[in-house]
């Protein structure tokens, strides 16, 4: 059971980190930084709880908040380069972070205990969980509340005004400036809602581990952050789920076994879907026919 | 309405525009013509912003807009469409509408409301009636990239409006169209300048430019040769000889 229910864990939050990068990926933007901002939200939030004895919410809200703020900052740099060089910035910018935290030490005594951020050993320790008796089946269904809450805010986005001037601006960026779209306000705005998004997942991911260190913030997280959005397609929430359910309960776990070959099988995923459906599983058309069998005519 | 004022654009030592100025008076329809490379395209890339002049003025209702970035001069009132149409193919006709309803008044109430919840009547409102206007109804639901190539230009003209300009540039508008869809666009044009907005048009289709241009303005090399009604511009010799080339070279 406990097997299910950390399976269970780590989809919520690879959903999580999957949907930081669905909204940046909306306008066009191919971001390797979310590993970034995850690990600046793992390591804002777990201090708070543990160094400073802040309550979990918000202990995360607040790593959500810091990592947002470090995504706008980098935000307006890094949105000057297009394509290929953007994705280049921000594995430097992963990169970074990563270092940074490899050579961050920050503890202090608790009782006999020192506890803190220590470079390489990491940050240990990071026991709110079990101190306040959640047990494994709290965890899991505190994960997917935030899950859900961040999925339907997404998905109200979606059919706003706002998430159409996402898309617009991934579309094509001459026409949409050419409608009245700030091209910098909306990328900013873009970067800043899935570097919280990326920094609540870190957070989580902190408490319900007890112990990070910098080598749970690597490109490869940042490529998983965005295969999800990719593979789901961009124009559901429900894609970037689908793919997370997928890759993370039957490629990564179901097919165990298998040892490091999964990993041959998840770049043979990516590349079959770029063949087979290059716009992702749930790409516009296929929404906009659901939602015409649904019967509903949304925005 | 719109006014350039010896407005000029260099690509190194290529003059694409090269001193031009033309004052359009509002409610007019100006047609703006010339050989394939006399700078049409530039003019209206320097007026919306997407390129920015080497020298000159571009001034909107008096007010001075040469250096305003592309997004902020729609809401001092200048539209655009694209001579290869540039809709968001992966939205809806819907949405494409929704998405430029930008002016400075349509933003007061534009944000986070879902369609299908009420919110932004007005939108609502005004994306019906262009619709409508652009026989485009029964199409709002679709895919901007399943359209007909002639419906994507209405679209793309109805996208154009949704934001409720002074002045509206059009370039090439009847590009790849047929007789009868030219017709209609004539239509659309005329009416869209009776509601009081001043067109810029810029077109190769010479019987619609002189059928319906107030005015016309000729362009060869990034300058202008000829500027007059359109039977005046057909009989100025600089024009034939533009056009057609002469006998003694």
């Amino acid at each position: 059971m406990d097997f299910y229910l950390g399976l269970l864990q780590i989809m919520g939050v690879h959903t999580l980190l999957g949907l930081s990068a669905y909204v940046v990926l909306q306008t066009g933007q191919i971001t390797l930084a979310q590993a970034g901002f995850m690990a600046i939200g793992a390591y804002a939030a777990a201090m708070l709880t543990v160094l400073a004895g802040w309550p979990l919410v918000v202990a995360l809200v607040a790593g959500a908040l810091v990592a947002g703020l470090m995504a706008c900052l980098v935000g307006f740099p890094a949105l000057r380069v297009h394509g290929l060089m953007l994705v280049v910035a921000t594995i430097a910018f992963t990169e970074i972070v990563r270092l940074f935290f490899f050579n961050f030490d920050y503890q202090i005594a608790r009782g006999s205990l020192q506890v803190g951020p220590l470079g390489g050993e990491g940050f240990r320790q990071i026991r709110y969980f079990p101190e306040n008796g959640w047990t494994t089946m709290h965890v899991a269904v505190f994960i997917w509340i935030v899950v859900a809450l961040v999925m339907a805010a997404l998905w109200w986005m979606d059919r706003s005004r706002a998430g159409v001037v996402l898309r617009a601006v991934g579309e094509d960026e001459i026409a949409a400036q050419s409608c009245g779209i700030n091209l910098t306000a909306v990328k900013v705005s873009a970067m800043t809602a899935g570097g919280a998004i990326a920094g609540l997942a870190g957070g989580i991911y902190a408490h319900y581990t007890t112990h990070i260190e910098q080598t749970n913030f690597t490109i490869l997280v940042a490529t998983f952050a965005i295969a999800y959005p990719i593979l789901g397609g961009l124009s559901s929430v429900f894609g970037t789920l689908a793919a997370v359910v997928f890759i993370q309960g039957f490629l990564v776990e179901g097919l165990r076994f298998l040892g490091d070959w999964r990993n041959l099988l998840f770049g043979a995923l990516i590349v079959l879907v770029m063949n087979v459906r290059p716009s992702g599983l749930l790409d516009a058309r296929t929404t906009a026919m659901l939602r015409r069998l649904l019967g509903r005519k949304e925005g | 309405m719109l006014e350039l004022q010896n407005l000029s654009k260099h690509f190194g030592g290529v003059r694409a525009v090269d001193g031009l100025s033309l004052r359009i008076d509002p409610g007019q329809i100006f047609g703006l013509i010339g050989p394939n490379g006399s700078g049409k395209s530039t003019t209206v890339n320097l007026i919306t912003g997407l390129l920015q002049a080497t020298h000159g003025s571009i001034r909107l209702a008096g007010e001075e807009i040469t250096r305003l970035p592309t997004h902020a001069r729609l809401s001092t009132g200048i539209a655009r469409t694209f001579q290869n149409i540039r809709l968001f193919g992966q939205l809806t006709v819907w949405q494409n509408l929704w998405v430029a309803e930008n002016s400075k008044a349509q933003r007061q109430h534009t944000g986070f409301m879902p369609r299908w919840l009420g919110g932004e009547r007005g939108a609502r409102v005004r994306i019906t009636r262009a619709l409508e206007f652009s026989g485009l109804a029964d199409k709002a639901d679709e895919l901007a990239s399943n359209l007909a190539f002639g419906e994507q230009r209405r679209l793309e003209l109805a996208r154009a409006m949704a934001a409720e300009p002074k002045v509206l540039l059009l370039d090439e508008p009847a590009a790849g169209m047929n007789p009868e869809e030219i017709g209609a666009l004539d239509d659309r044009i005329r009416h869209i300048r009776d509601s009081g907005i001043t067109v810029l048009l810029i077109e190769h289709h010479m019987e619609l430019i002189m059928a319906i241009a107030d005015r016309i303005a000729v362009l060869n090399f990034g300058q202008k040769i000829a500027e007059g009604t359109p039977a005046e511009v057909q009989a100025h010799p600089a024009v034939r000889e533009a056009y057609l080339g002469t006998a003694e070279h």
